[in-house]
């Protein structure tokens, strides 16, 4: 008697907790995506609806109108031809800066790991310490260089300011990916006859897509999300998206249109979201590569 | 001039730090040379030296005849197995033995025979496509031994090989690593903390500690006669027995005077012993101290000693006694009667004996 009587306390307690938890969890996830519920329906309704209608009421009749206007119609400032050109805009910026940073940090942390040398410790130290070093710090001495170099107001020179500024990120990330190799393994490459650029491609990199990933998701994000280098370092015809966002909400003149913001934000967001959904299983593997023994 | 390897004057500092002191170490072609020391006394540091891997602060070093100081590493004809294997991860089994050939440039035909040559001398053939990850580690090891026999260098290097395997697959490699030297006549050079692979594999041993080699010698010459204490309690297992002693010089010898605590003191006469001071640390093997039965030969000396303890190991005994302060082991045979608490007759082998200088540690006779 007892022990059914136990038991079935036990079950219903477990019961009980599950409920809760999935209760807390419901209202997290509610939490989290009312505001893309909001942005979604809003972008997908009449203009009309929306001044009528209560803020989180399904759309009645939907339209793309919306999206083809924050597309290619939108006004940014005097012009209006939409989101497009500027999206291209940070297309071809954060694809090169992805890429090129990415590269540079695979090699200084090759360097950094594998071939210790006097004041490595001292390069890889400043290199964090760059990590940490906020934005505005740098816009005033970078617009100068920029100048200097011919490059304002061009996206190589957006391109070349995130690359700098990516350089602390991915170099931490792959020195401490690659400091968890063995040195013997460089040992044995350079007695196989291997030379230092041989050995990066032929040993390092075939091993490192984890970190890859990683690495790539991280400066993506962090290049087409930025605003303030963008819209420091632009002029007309070279801002990212994320200005030409900002631009697009606030140079609306008589009636606002949230439908054309909502929807110029999701367009805005959908790389890094892709990116993500893509990419997102290699991300968490990534992070948690170095405890895995090869 | 038919030295394969000579390392002179060797010093190796790490800023102001000296990690090994004028090392000379000499081999001839087909020695199996074992250093040997415990962590920190800087035998990997030597190996890599040898390899080219670390660069030497002072001195030379020569290989087949070829001075190679400044020489890199792909260049002084060698090969090199390491601990790790550090076999390379994303490279099957066949590319990872041929890769160091295809950097060299050797064309395709050439490098698919002696691939095939070497799989087949090492039984790895079902293994070639299978990367690293999938090999167990007596595999790993076997692959590593592959990359290091297509090379078909002067001088193999072998940094701790066998550290990583467990205690019967590591019997096992061994006698295989001594069986591929016989082999191949090949030059080694191997680096072990255990003493028993170096004892096992070595045509000669370099014994090191801190930077310093303490020892050159064939095994046998490092078993029965160490040239200092370090040494003599460094090799051999059970380690050898040091016993502090009194010494009393007459014409016939040496007589030398144990203490025993409460216990009168052990009295044993070396009589070929001379020119010893007062006090000597007397090391002694504990195959050298027997019981009543020890096989009858000259120099024995007979004492009752109390038994501390008794541990029986199959074939042998030790049995634990204390002798001059020291815990002292003896090895008597399997069939024993000793008994802990009891009095036992036991017999030194004098002629085997060796002494140290306490304050020096150096061998004295």
């Amino acid at each position: 008697m007892d022990k059914t009587y136990n038991s079935s306390m036990k079950t219903a307690q477990t019961v009980t907790l599950r409920i809760g938890l999935y209760v807390i969890l419901s209202v997290f996830a509610l939490y989290f995506l009312m505001p893309l519920f909001v942005m979604v329906t809003t972008s997908l309704k009449h203009l009309d609806e929306i001044r009528s209608g209560s803020l989180i009421a399904l759309p009645r009749d939907i339209t793309f109108d919306a999206w083809q206007i924050a597309w290619s119609q939108a006004c940014t400032g005097i012009k209006c031809e939409g989101l497009s050109p500027y999206f291209w805009n940070s297309v071809s910026l954060a694809i090169p800066a992805v890429l090129l940073s990415t590269f540079i940090g695979a090699l200084n942390g090759y360097v950094i790991a594998q071939w210790r040398f006097k004041g490595a410790d001292i390069i890889f130290a400043l290199m964090l310490f760059g990590c940490f070093i906020p934005f505005q710090v740098v816009l005033l001495p970078m617009a100068k260089l920029l100048g200097i170099m011919g490059l304002a107001g061009s996206i190589q020179g957006l391109i070349f300011v995130h690359v700098v500024y990516g350089i602390g990120f991915t170099t931490l990330f792959f020195r401490n990916y690659y400091v968890s190799i063995s040195q013997e393994l460089t040992k044995a490459a350079k007695i196989d006859g291997a030379g230092f650029f041989r050995i990066f491609w032929s040993i390092f990199l075939p091993l490192s897509l984890p970190i890859i990933v990683v690495t790539v998701i991280w400066q993506f994000t962090q290049i087409w999300n930025d605003f303030l280098f963008g819209v420091s370092f632009s002029q007309a015809g070279t801002q990212p998206v994320t200005v030409a966002l900002n631009n697009i909400v606030n140079s609306t003149t008589g009636v606002k249109a949230y439908n054309v913001d909502m929807a110029a934000a999701i367009i805005a967001a959908l790389p890094t979201l892709l990116v993500y959904i893509l990419a997102g299983k290699y991300f968490i593997r990534g992070l948690t590569a170095g405890s895995v023994k090869g | 001039m038919n030295n394969i390897l000579d390392i002179k004057n060797l010093h190796k500092n790490y800023g102001a730090l000296n990690i090994l002191k004028d090392v000379n170490v000499q081999i001839e072609e087909g020695d199996f040379l074992v250093l040997v020391g415990p962590s920190g006394c800087g035998k990997s540091t030597l190996l890599n030296c040898i390899a080219g891997l670390e660069e030497i602060t002072s001195g030379s070093i020569s290989i087949g005849g070829r001075d190679m100081t400044s020489v890199s590493p792909k260049d002084r004809d060698i090969a090199m197995v390491f601990q790790s294997y550090a076999l390379y991860p994303t490279m099957s089994v066949a590319n990872n033995i041929t890769f160091g050939m295809k950097v060299r440039g050797i064309d395709k035909p050439t490098r698919e025979a002696k691939l095939e040559q070497v799989a087949k001398q090492l039984q790895i053939e079902a293994l070639l496509s299978r990367r690293p990850g999938q090999l167990s580690g007596g595999q790993r090891q076997r692959v590593a031994m592959g990359r290091a026999l297509v090379r078909d260098p002067k001088l193999f290097l072998f940094d701790e090989p066998l550290s990583n395997l467990d205690a019967k697959l590591r019997v096992e490699m061994r006698t295989e690593i001594k069986k591929l030297h016989k082999e191949l006549g090949a030059s080694m050079v191997y680096v072990t903390h255990d003493q028993i692979e170096a004892m096992t594999l070595a045509t000669k041993i370099v014994v090191m500690k801190g930077g310093v080699v303490q020892q050159i010698g064939t095994p046998s010459e490092i078993y029965t006669t160490p040239a200092n204490l370090f040494v003599a309690d460094f090799m051999g297992s059970p380690a050898m027995n040091l016993i502090p002693s009194k010494v009393k010089t007459n014409g016939k010898g040496c007589e030398l005077v144990i203490d025993r605590g409460t216990d009168q003191p052990l009295v044993l006469h070396d009589t070929s012993a001379k020119n010893l001071p007062d006090e000597v640390i007397i090391g002694i093997r504990p195959e050298d101290i027997g019981d009543a039965k020890l096989r009858k030969s000259k120099g024995l000396e007979t004492s009752d000693c109390l038994v501390d303890v008794v541990e029986p190991a199959g074939a042998d005994t030790y049995v634990l006694l204390s002798l001059g302060g020291k815990e002292v082991t003896a090895r008597v045979p399997g069939d024993t009667k000793a008994a802990s608490g009891e009095r036992m007759t036991f017999t030194f082998n004098m002629s085997k004996l060796s002494y140290f200088d306490p304050q020096t540690g150096l061998r004295l006779n």
